[in-house]
């Protein structure tokens, strides 16, 4: 039901390969379950239809779109078959083993075809159609104007302006066309110190905080070398510094540690002297690169995937994966960002290397503790399209989008959204997201189903004509926004609290499990306040709508509607919200669930909560969701050998499990 | 001897009082017998800080010429500081305080002189007795009896006076029996699974000793529990190095051959200092100021608190498991059977019963299985985190238990019928009380002191209709299903409304949880009755 998105692709492609196999098990990592099905593979899909299901459940199904597999692995034969490891970029592993070798053959060789793109035009985006007809295609496009946003910060004013200098993208091709420069930088400043800063990425404006005038800019390391300098950047700093009348100097934030900023100077880059920058105050803030944090989710993901892991083990794995250091670092430089904005008054230049990874992270992460309109549904996606889409983060490299260096591929994005859910973690009422949002963005920044997140910059977009060949995600995000809705956000904190204060203190920094292991439902709650509190809310709006039409009806016969008597509470009548399309997100929609909407909406009838209890004892097993018996045994105890062979109970699916009880 | 015997000082003015969440205020101190008092100068609007000096583990002192410091630490693990004019009455009131917060008279504690206008002594004392708890259910009427064997405490000075044992089992074999039983606490019942029919059973280690001494008595009342069944299962607390080791010294294990069709597992718990440490080492690492993440993690790490946490769980579903699953009735022990022997079984029986999952029902679990069933509160919670004095007998069992219970919660939210502000006052409690409830270490003691009679019970108070409301979980929502907590590692967490309660951060978290109660309650009772008027 959540997954008829993925069968509008135009049919034309569908058919071009249709690989099936069947007697195929799935086995789950954490335990010695599996479930056995067939598996199909379609020009967009990797499907695994379970086989023997239960008579009252539905067919467990998991679809895999190409472009979230990451690697596929054949294993060596064994006794049961071919074991076929794949690995997604939304963390999901699955475990297949294909009885027939050639099957498996068949498509391990065909995935290994499918999962390299060479050209954009073979991304989903492309054949994507979510049944809109091009009117509604532009209005999703237009939802998010960044010229707008600029004017709620309150740009142009007296200090900063629009300069057209980049609208052919002929001084920096990784920057947007629109960039917003101090009043006094003449266009041969900007030119001089775009040819000064590495990729021609020269300070812009990319947030002004209102109240003190103070500026956020952004650039790309100065290509300083050990001793050249170059007046027109000079200047250009000397302009932002006087934008600013609150405060005498502007701090530069290079966000690298020091020693890769020094060894990049051997190179002909490096970073500002402040000997020669008159009014500069610098600083660097020891964020790690591309490669480091690569290889540190890497190794997070080992630790967190290995079976029977002890408490300690797990704590020392994490401890040496560095990740949890990593994410603080980001969001410790982003604090000393907003301090600096927010308390003295100053403007600050941030910078890394390229300005495209670091810098992305640093400015949006402050803008967000300092502005209350980016923690919202609509300023999340501002804040992104903003830092990281129109300032050129590069999601094709580094989110592997197209068959290229594996040595661009970086999980920076992945790392902001996992900042910024520390940050709601530590703010559960200041935004007004959950972390369904953030899921949902990080699965379709590989899903490339869209085109917001396709390609490395805005130039690169416009080529492709996106707009008018792909659909935007953010039309989407927004159609079904009150799945992403944090039930306990409170409008009312952005004016006791502006300004976010995180704590740094290391105890707050914690694995975000639900990103990390979100395919592993054995991992997760069993139950969820979020999706209870939200179905709450919708029952509730239903029950208003209801009040209202039969108050009306009154009104109709002529009878003024009774006052409220407090009764009994009255139980009955579920209705659900409907759950966003993503595989996660989907999941706490449990089969029970959906059985009873269909029947609501079928005959509206009203279902007794007594009901429930008969009704599920059909079910194989009485446990609640997703623990089978193998599965226990795994996790207590060593008791399969202590009484000898007893019959394997069915198996619960793991997919629809985690909301499901079965009795 | 008289409390103002150690009252030196009684009052001092123009002390500055710094606590969590709070500017630092001037006002007056004032010690009494068994409080410490702060009341603001004006006293117009802020109540006077009432501090149990029972509650305080640490006491550190820094006299200067003209004035001094005092930091308080609490088993609560919160800490204060007391700036105090003057030398002589800054030592005057430390001592005080350190003579004050250690006394060991039960009757001369603050719970006998508590006298809440809400209660009255005249009620009962404790939510049910064994008998009412018998009596409700009906089910276990034919195998099962009620026995009142140690009516005057002397087959085993640490149970109840009566115990639920099998029918077939008189009085006298249970004499012999609990002979050959630690503490003689024989195995008796703890829970009975309906669905199966089979039962947890909880007992202390059999006396066997280095020379394999065997019991009839004790053979014959397991036989009794899995009476035609052929299976049962020990589940010893302790590894099986462990239990030959108690051989030597005089305790042991059920040997395969004596015990027909018990089968025994071991599943090593930690308890006694090891745990103590643990939770001292924990509450260090939380209070760590340095801001690194490895250095954390690493500390975290070396408390083992959070395996602890897993091996608890861990062996509760095992319990669990055999019991609902395999259908085989289970007996839990250690070596007391006075820590972790509860800690399992009680924690299995949240995991089964949905009858204990509910607030009364926790707090009964909590009576028969803690309170009632010998769990050493005086000795194990004498001291917390912070004191200096040498361990004796201390151990954060209990602590242990409500993480345990809180991270059950945190799996399945709706599955509780309580919530975390009640775990949290239960752990502040166990340590510090008005009430009478977690003073003593034994029914026996409890009776012989007069805890009974002259003090209140903290379970009842609990139960009132107002503090109901605080402590009942909004979102539950009743499952009769057993709840099969996940004990994967990133699936626990650390307890920061515990361990991190007086971090800025908690006060978030306590207004999150606000928001989403009034939420509820805004959501679930007034529209449906509206809808209901509306259409009638």
């Amino acid at each position: 039901m959540a997954l008829h998105v993925y069968f509008c692709v135009s049919p034309c492609i569908v058919f071009v390969h249709h690989v099936r196999s069947e007697q195929v098990r799935m086995l789950d990592r954490f335990s010695n379950k599996s479930t056995s099905g067939t598996l199909h593979l379609t020009a967009t899909h990797l499907i695994f239809v379970e086989s023997n299901a239960a008579v009252t459940t539905a067919a467990q199904e998991i679809w895999i779109l190409h472009h979230h597999i990451a690697s596929v692995e054949k294993l060596s034969l064994t006794t049961n078959g071919c074991p076929l490891v794949i690995q997604c970029r939304n963390f999901r592993v699955v475990h297949f083993v294909v009885q027939k070798e050639r099957d498996c053959h068949d498509i391990y060789s065909s995935l290994l075809r499918l999962l390299r793109p060479v050209s954009y035009e073979e991304l989903y985006a492309f054949s994507y159609n979510p049944k809109q007809n091009d009117q509604q295609r532009e209005e999703g496009w237009q939802l998010i104007d960044l010229g707008a946003e600029f004017e709620r910060m309150g740009v142009p004013c007296d200090q900063w302006q629009l300069t057209d200098v980049n609208r052919d993208y002929k001084i920096c091709d990784t920057y947007p066309r629109d960039l917003y420069v101090p009043i006094t930088a003449s266009k041969p400043i900007i030119v001089g110190s775009s040819k000064f800063r590495s990729k021609g990425r020269f300070p812009v404006l990319t947030y002004f905080y209102q109240e003190k005038k103070a500026a956020v800019c952004r650039c790309s390391q100065p290509l300083s070398g050990f001793s050249a300098r170059c007046l027109e950047d000079e200047s250009m700093l000397q302009a932002i510094s006087k934008a600013n009348h609150n405060s005498r100097f502007v701090y530069v934030m290079d966000t690298r540690p020091k020693l890769n900023a020094m060894a990049n100077r051997a190179a002909g880059k490096g970073y500002e002297n402040e000997d020669n920058y008159s009014n500069i105050r610098f600083q660097f803030v020891g964020i790690e690169n591309i490669h480091v944090m690569r290889s540190s989710l890497q190794k997070l993901l080992e630790v967190v995937g290995s079976r029977s892991l002890s408490a300690s083990d797990y704590l020392l794995g994490l401890e040496s994966s560095g990740w949890l250091r990593h994410v603080k670092a980001v969001v410790d430089a982003a604090i000393c960002l907003t301090k600096a904005v927010t308390v003295e008054g100053a403007s600050v230049l941030v910078h890394c290397s390229d300005g495209w990874d670091r810098t992305a992270q640093v400015c949006s992460l402050g803008a967000l503790l300092m502005d209350p309109y980016y923690r919202t549904i609509k300023g999340f996606m501002v804040l992104i399209e903003k830092d990281w889409i129109s300032f050129g983060h590069k999601f094709a490299d580094r989110c592997d989008q197209l068959d290229g260096d594996p040595k661009e591929v970086s999980p920076v994005f992945t790392q902001f959204l996992d900042c910024v859910w520390q940050l709601t973690e530590q703010f559960p009422q200041a935004f007004e997201f959950s972390e369904w949002l953030l899921l949902q963005i990080h699965e379709h920044v590989h899903s490339c189903q869209y085109g917001n997140l396709l390609a490395n910059n805005q130039r690169q977009r416009e080529e492709l004509q996106l707009k008018d060949r792909t659909h935007s995600l953010w039309a989407f995000l927004l159609s079904e926004q009150q799945n992403y809705v944090n039930p306990a956000y409170c409008p009312g904190h952005a004016e006791t609290h502006p300004v976010l204060e995180p704590s740094t203190l290391p105890c707050h920094f914690k694995f975000w499990r639900n990103m990390y292991l979100q395919f592993d439902r054995s991992m997760h709650p069993r139950q969820s306040i979020l999706k209870n509190v939200l179905t709450l809310k919708e029952n509730n709006r239903q029950l208003e709508d209801t009040v209202k039409e039969l108050e009306a009806r009154l009104k109709e016969h002529g009878i003024s509607p009774p006052t409220l008597v407090p009764q009994a509470p009255y139980r009955g009548h579920r209705c659900f919200p409907t759950r966003p399309h993503s595989l996660i997100l989907v999941a706490p929609l449990s089969q029970k669930e959906a059985q009873q909407r269909q029947e609501e909406e079928e005959e509206e009838e009203e279902e007794e909560v007594g009901e429930e209890a008969t009704e599920c004892c059909i079910d194989t097993e009485r446990t609640v969701e997703g623990s089978s018996g193998t599965e226990r045994k795994e996790s207590y105890g060593d008791l399969q050998e202590t009484y000898g062979a007893k019959a394997e109970p069915a198996v619960v699916s793991l997919e629809f499990g985690v909301a499901r009880m079965t009795c | 001897m008289e409390f103002s015997e150690h009252i030196k000082t009684a009052n001092v003015e123009d002390v500055v009082l710094r606590r969590p969440f709070y500017q630092p205020t001037k006002g007056t101190l004032c010690v009494t017998g068994h409080h410490l008092i702060f009341s603001n100068r004006g006293g117009d609007s802020a109540r006077p800080f009432l501090l149990l000096l029972r509650n305080i583990d640490a006491i550190e002192k820094r006299p200067s010429v003209s004035s001094g410091t005092i930091t308080l630490k609490c088993k609560d693990l919160c800490v204060l500081q007391l700036d105090i004019p003057g030398m002589e009455e800054c030592l005057n009131i430390a001592s005080s305080i350190e003579s004050l917060s250690s006394l060991e008279t039960v009757s001369e504690m603050y719970p006998f002189f508590y006298r809440p206008p809400f209660l009255s002594l005249q009620d009962q004392w404790g939510l049910s007795s064994t008998e009412q708890h018998y009596a409700q259910m009906k089910e276990i009427h034919d195998g099962w009896r009620v026995s009142q064997v140690n009516r005057d405490y002397s087959v085993s000075p640490s149970y109840p006076p009566a115990v639920i044992v099998p029918h077939s089992i008189d009085d006298e074999t249970l004499v012999k029996a609990a002979r050959f039983r630690q503490g003689g606490r024989f195995p008796v019942l703890c829970y009975y699974h309906r669905e199966t029919g089979t039962v947890i059973m909880r007992s202390s280690q059999p006396l066997s000793g280095a020379n394999r001494k065997r019991c009839r008595e004790d053979e014959l009342l397991l036989q009794a529990v899995i009476d035609g069944s052929e299976l049962g299962y020990i589940i010893d607390t302790r590894s099986s190095q462990q239990a030959q080791q108690a051989r030597m010294t005089g305790g042991g294990f059920e040997s395969k051959s004596c015990y027909r069709g018990w089968k025994r597992l071991h599943r090593q718990l930690e308890k006694g200092k090891v745990l103590q440490e643990s939770l001292i080492k924990l509450v260090e690492a939380c209070g760590d100021q340095s801001h690194s993440v490895d250095r954390w993690l690493s500390k975290l790490e070396n408390s083992k608190w959070l395996s602890h946490v897993q091996t608890a769980l861990s062996t509760a579903g095992l319990v669990a498991e055999c019991v609902e699953r395999d259908g085989h009735s289970v007996l839990v022990h250690g070596s007391e059977g006075t820590d972790t022997s509860l800690l399992v079984s009680s924690l299995a029986q949240l995991i089964l019963d949905p009858d204990s999952r509910t607030l009364a029902g926790f707090l009964g679990l909590l009576e028969r299985e803690w309170v009632q069933a010998g769990h050493p509160f005086q000795q194990r919670c004498a001291h917390s985190a912070y004191s200096h004095v040498r361990l004796r007998h201390e151990a954060p069992v209990f602590v242990l238990l409500l993480d345990c219970v809180w991270q059950l919660a945190r799996q399945f939210p709706l599955a509780m019928g309580f919530s975390e502000p009640l775990l949290l006052r239960l752990a502040k409690e166990v340590y510090a009380s008005d009430y009478g409830t977690f003073l003593c270490n034994s029914d026996q003691e409890r009776c012989v002191t007069g805890v009974k009679e002259r003090t209140h019970c903290l379970f009842q108070s609990l139960l009132r209709a107002n503090e109901r409301q605080h402590y009942s979980n909004p979102l539950y929502e009743r499952t009769e299903l057993a709840i099969w907590p996940s004990i994967q590692p990133p699936s626990l967490q650390l307890w920061k409304g515990l361990f991190l309660q007086w971090t800025d951060d908690a006060l978030h978290l306590v207004e999150a949880q606000k928001v989403i109660q009034n939420l509820v309650s805004q959501c679930h009772r007034p529209l449906n009755e509206k809808v209901e008027n509306t259409d009638g």
